[in-house]
């Protein structure tokens, strides 16, 4: 395929790029946790324009560099990955459908920012949880503990 | 090129990079798992706004430097960081001070940038502020954990607070930069930002029975790249893969 060749099928790239895992949460894709902001064309290149969930999550680079490859493989060879800051990703942006896929994985989905309610045990849905670690296993986590089954288990941050 | 801009955004991002990289010291040495994890994460965070920060600057200079030629190539006259950040780590009741005045002053610091006249300045402090939050969450209740804990753990805190209380004037420092990008509408003011610090850090400090130092003499000179004695020995870990292998990647 010529690389700067006829204006790329965007459908067709849409659908591609909306199908990446993220590296870290692999039931969850880039589309289901809002880092995929948006794919366009700009004369013959394909423009895929991603937003940070941390700034130091090293997450990022492997998701542009498996938005490069998976395109690439696909036949896209004009590519840019484009970092959008602003606005600033929030876990609002997680989509119900995926945050009930967060919870059967395991993972306490995050509370719509500024609520308050409660954190349910992942395993055995008990509310009567409690708070291990402000920090887990990667940026975007927080560990918790069930004080009815007794499972430790990861919070979703709400940011 | 903006000089002013250059220089304002090497200052925001230095101060970050060697506060991300004093924390990240911690990684594997912290009290107890939990807290190590806590560390290295806000570390990451930091390192990770430092990037983009310096990134920034290097793409305001036009010259062709990047984040990483201004990270490990630059020399100690060279950095613009703040002292505070580059003291040593201490024991742990230092760390958890320190750190809590600084997510203090960038929580407030990061919420006023994101109203800035600049675009980037602001999209990167949107995400900043919502993390210094979070940090700041976390140092707080640790520093009403140890000053209302026991007397040793209250006797580390006072005497970590009143080692960095005179090194926290240099936050609120003015000069033409600082004051080039006030008028600009890039930077806030320097006046209302130490009042709002104030404001945040005194209330956490009175419940947690530290007690604020009277009149210290300020401890500055980072801006202008005047480092403490432990500057050099920072930047000699931190950048030696650079050093002797220049230009190596992988
Ligand atoms: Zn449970």
């Amino acid at each position: 395929m010529a690389t700067n060749g006829p204006t790329p099928d965007i459908d067709r790239a849409r659908d591609i790029v909306s199908r990446i895992k993220d590296p870290e949460i692999p039931v969850l894709t880039i589309a289901d946790l809002g880092v995929l902001r948006d794919v366009g064309v700009e004369g013959h290149r394909l423009v895929v324009t991603i937003t940070p969930t941390y700034t130091g999550c090293p997450a990022m680079k492997a998701i542009e560099d498996d938005i490069r490859a998976t395109l690439h493989g696909a036949g896209y060879h004009n590519v840019e990955v484009r970092m959008q800051l602003s606005p600033a990703w929030t876990t609002d942006w997680i989509e119900e459908r995926a945050r009930r896929k967060l919870e059967a994985y395991g993972i306490a989905p995050p509370r719509p920012v500024g609520s308050r309610g409660p954190i349910h045990c992942p395993q055995c849905r008990s509310t009567n949880t409690e708070c291990i670690s402000e920090f887990g296993s990667t940026a975007c986590k927080a560990l918790y503990r069930c004080l009815d089954c007794l499972e430790p288990f990861d919070y979703f941050k709400c940011i | 090129m903006s000089a002013a801009l250059f220089e304002y955004t090497l200052r925001l991002g230095d101060d970050a990079l060697i506060d991300g990289q004093r924390l990240s010291e911690w990684c594997g040495h912290g009290p107890f798992l939990e807290e190590d994890v806590g560390v290295a994460n806000t570390a990451l965070d930091l390192i990770g706004r430092a990037r983009l920060l310096l990134a920034y600057a290097g793409t305001v200079e036009g010259k062709g430097r990047g984040e990483d030629d201004l990270a490990y190539t630059r020399d100690e006259r060279e950095w613009r960081n703040v002292l505070i950040t580059e003291l040593p780590r201490g024991d742990f009741a230092f760390t958890t001070v320190r750190q809590f005045l600084l997510d203090a002053f960038n929580r407030q610091l990061y919420e006023r940038l994101c109203l800035s006249l600049d675009a980037t300045l602001a999209g990167i402090a949107g995400r900043a502020v919502k993390e210094s939050e979070y940090h700041l969450r976390h140092t707080g209740e640790w520093v009403l954990r140890l000053g209302d804990g026991t007397r040793e753990s209250n006797r580390r805190a006072q005497r970590a607070l009143d080692d960095l209380w005179p090194y926290t004037a240099e936050l609120f420092e003015s000069d033409p930069v600082q004051e080039q990008m006030e008028a600009q509408g890039i930077a806030p003011a320097t006046a209302s930002l130490r009042a709002a610090w104030l404001h945040t850090v005194e209330p956490p400090l009175r419940s947690a029975q530290l007690m604020i130092p009277g009149n210290t003499w300020p401890q500055t000179g980072g801006r202008q790249g005047m480092h403490s004695e432990h500057m050099g020995f920072l930047l000699a870990e931190m950048q030696f893969v650079q050093r002797a292998y220049p230009g190596q990647a992988w």
